[in-house]
């Protein structure tokens, strides 16, 4: 069908009867919306599945020996890759949040001349190469060239990588939200460029900051490639070695676990499943009510 | 020094990161690079040699007999996979997109994407395990055979339909993972156009879905162009996922819809302890230079998809 009933008609020159154009149009149009209808519920129906089979399967693995034990062979408990994924992504966050926060600062408020789109733009390509690439660069350039061996620092490097285009994305939103008259306020007032931005800017961003670092968080809970062959994985609780130690992570049982052929570490694969799955879900749903807050914050000031 | 040039540094280091793993990947891989020549992407061989046979010296480079690297394989299954990924994904995509925008009231929108958006938060490991225990299982006992008997004579559809593991399962696994994509970049977009041209549409006696159809949705294709690119370019490097349930096949050229695949990323997780036993180091240089490759694929697609956003954000902004 080339053309709708509507410019077939004029072209005709001819008039049908309206009842019949009407049902078709009618006809036509909830074709449509059943259709879009359809793809949002297969895509509804797909998170509910997935969720569904996590936190089933999940919830029949969890035993209290899980939180008390470490792995051992493929039976035992998680407490060794629990302390690990925490150790992980607090310091990924300590490296990426500094680092992050100041280039977001830059492109918010610096966005003169013709560096800022640079900047910009290569960030953004960043945030597309695959985790597995900047995990076998980090293999490659720590574990091996610098010697690190696996490690905490070579995985926490690794996914502090992955983490920096997302915080400086989001904290340059964050900041661009600020109303202009502030930092007008400021200037008048004598301040310079530090002190307007970091006692004025960025606590006027800070919720919207913060929900960037809880979804970078999350991320570096769930990430697996660049884990692989940076981190490694240890059955034994981290002795406090920031090299040379490999340590343990959840999304490394998952994946490790599941396909080995015995119920005990299925057990473990899908306890860590729902650990993962569940944290990350509660990020999501917590920085959903964060944004929803304030965007009813700003509506409200601007009304 | 001024606070100006302090974070302009800091941001320069940010940005700086992509260049550096870029220069170090290729400054590693080099050896490699000289040793595979062209033919590393279009031949269809990965062999690390005979490893227990002395090695010879080829460009000053110790290399083991008979080693021979070509991923034509691995290109291949990446493209394929994300093309049925694709297939998928955006006709969903844009349904979904649809319905969110303009079918709901407006009160309900937010928490009804939120539910498309999860599909975006749930980690590539997960996706694995999910397809690993269950996809797999439900695919290729029921769902594949039936498609063959049914549908055999559709190029590619028909033949044997293995186990599970393979081509449509990876790319029906990574459609539901870039698919968030798609709406969410297509949802922002239908809504925030300005009424006005809806209540054209509807004033010229457009119904609501006929102004969606022929007004909203050809006013925001570069957006959508734009999703769907970064969208193949998420695909193009997923890990994980696709490495729980491609089957992983070496050396192999897909010869229907169900054969078993592996893709760039895939293969430097699953070959790298392999790959270590190569005494002269040529393998995991090799890994690097299918490294090198994929991300250097996947800067130009970003790349390509960014511009065309930005180009968008700009002439919208140019109108408003």
């Amino acid at each position: 069908m080339t053309a709708t009933p509507a410019e077939g008609e004029a072209r005709a020159g001819t008039v049908r009867p309206t009842g019949s154009r009407r049902l078709r149009r009618r006809v036509f149009d909830s074709l449509g919306w059943s259709l879009s209808l359809l793809a949002f519920l297969l895509l509804g129906s797909a998170t509910v599945w997935i969720l569904v089979v996590v936190f089933e399967r999940g919830y029949h693995a969890l035993t209290p020996t899980i939180l008390t034990h470490v792995t051992e062979g493929y039976g035992g408990g998680l407490i060794n890759a629990i302390e690990g994924t925490g150790v992980l992504a607090l310091g990924s966050l300590l490296l990426a949040i500094p680092p992050g926060l100041a280039a977001g600062i830059y492109l918010a408020e610096f966005d003169h001349g013709r560096l800022a789109p640079v900047i910009r733009f290569l960030v953004d390509v960043l945030v597309g190469v695959p985790s597995i690439v900047i995990g076998y660069f980090g293999y490659v350039l720590m574990v091996v060239d610098f010697g690190w061996g696996f490690s905490v620092t070579a995985g926490s490097v690794a996914l502090a990588i992955i983490l920096l285009p997302y915080i400086c994305r989001s904290s340059e939103m964050a900041i661009r939200q600020v109303p202009h008259s502030l930092r007008e306020a400021a200037y008048a007032l004598g301040a310079g460029d530090a002190r307007v931005t970091l006692n004025i800017v960025v606590p006027a961003a800070l919720p919207g900051i913060l929900t960037g670092i809880l979804l970078g968080f999350a991320i570096s809970v769930g990430e697996t490639a660049p884990l692989l062959y940076t981190a490694g994985w240890n059955n034994y609780l981290w002795t406090g070695h920031l090299t040379n130690e490999p340590i343990g992570y959840l999304t490394y049982a998952i994946w490790a676990f599941v396909t080995e052929p015995f119920a005990s570490a299925h057990a473990l694969a899908y306890a860590a499943a729902l650990f993962v799955t569940l944290f990350v879900l509660i990020i999501a749903i917590f920085s959903r009510l964060l944004l929803d807050q304030n965007a009813r914050l700003r509506r409200r000031d601007q009304g | 020094m001024s606070f100006h040039l302090f974070t302009g540094l800091l941001a320069c280091l940010v940005a700086g990161t992509l260049v550096i793993i870029v220069a170090f990947l290729g400054l590693y891989a080099w050896p490699a690079v000289r040793l595979n020549g062209f033919s590393f992407l279009y031949k269809n061989t990965w062999s690390l040699g005979f490893l227990y046979r002395n090695p010879i010296t080829v460009h000053g480079q110790q290399v083991l007999r008979g080693a021979h690297y070509g991923i034509l394989f691995l290109i291949v299954g990446t493209l394929l996979s994300t093309l049925v990924a694709l297939a998928i994904a955006v006709p969903v995509g844009v349904g979904a997109a649809m319905f969110l925008a303009e079918g709901l009231p407006p009160s309900l929108q937010t928490w009804f994407s939120f539910f498309v958006e999860l599909l975006a938060a749930i980690p590539s490991v997960v996706y694995g395990l999910w397809g690993y225990v269950v996809v797999i299982p439900f695919l290729g006992h029921r769902v594949f055979p039936f498609l063959a008997r049914h549908f055999g004579f559709i190029p590619f559809f028909g033949g044997a339909v293995g186990s599970g593991y393979g081509l449509l399962t990876s790319g029906l696994v990574l459609s539901l993972m870039i698919v968030p994509l798609i709406t969410a970049t297509l949802r922002d977009a239908l809504v925030a156009q300005q009424a006005d041209l809806r209540e054209a549409a509807v004033a010229l006696g457009a119904s609501r879905f006929e102004a969606l159809r022929t007004v909203l949705l050809p006013a925001t294709r570069r957006v959508l162009i734009g999703g769907s690119i970064l969208a193949t370019g998420r695909a193009l490097g997923e890990t994980m996922a696709v490495l729980m349930i491609s089957g992983n096949a070496v050396n192999y050229l897909p010869g229907n819809i169900y054969a078993p695949i592996s893709t760039m990323a895939s293969f430097i997780v699953s070959q790298l302890d392999s790959a270590l036993t190569d005494p002269t180091g040529m393998a995991v240089r090799s890994l690097a230079e299918v490294a090198l490759v994929l991300c250097l694929i996947s800067i130009v697609v970003n790349g390509f998809a960014r511009i065309l956003l930005y180009y968008e954000g700009r002439q919208s902004a140019r109108v408003a």
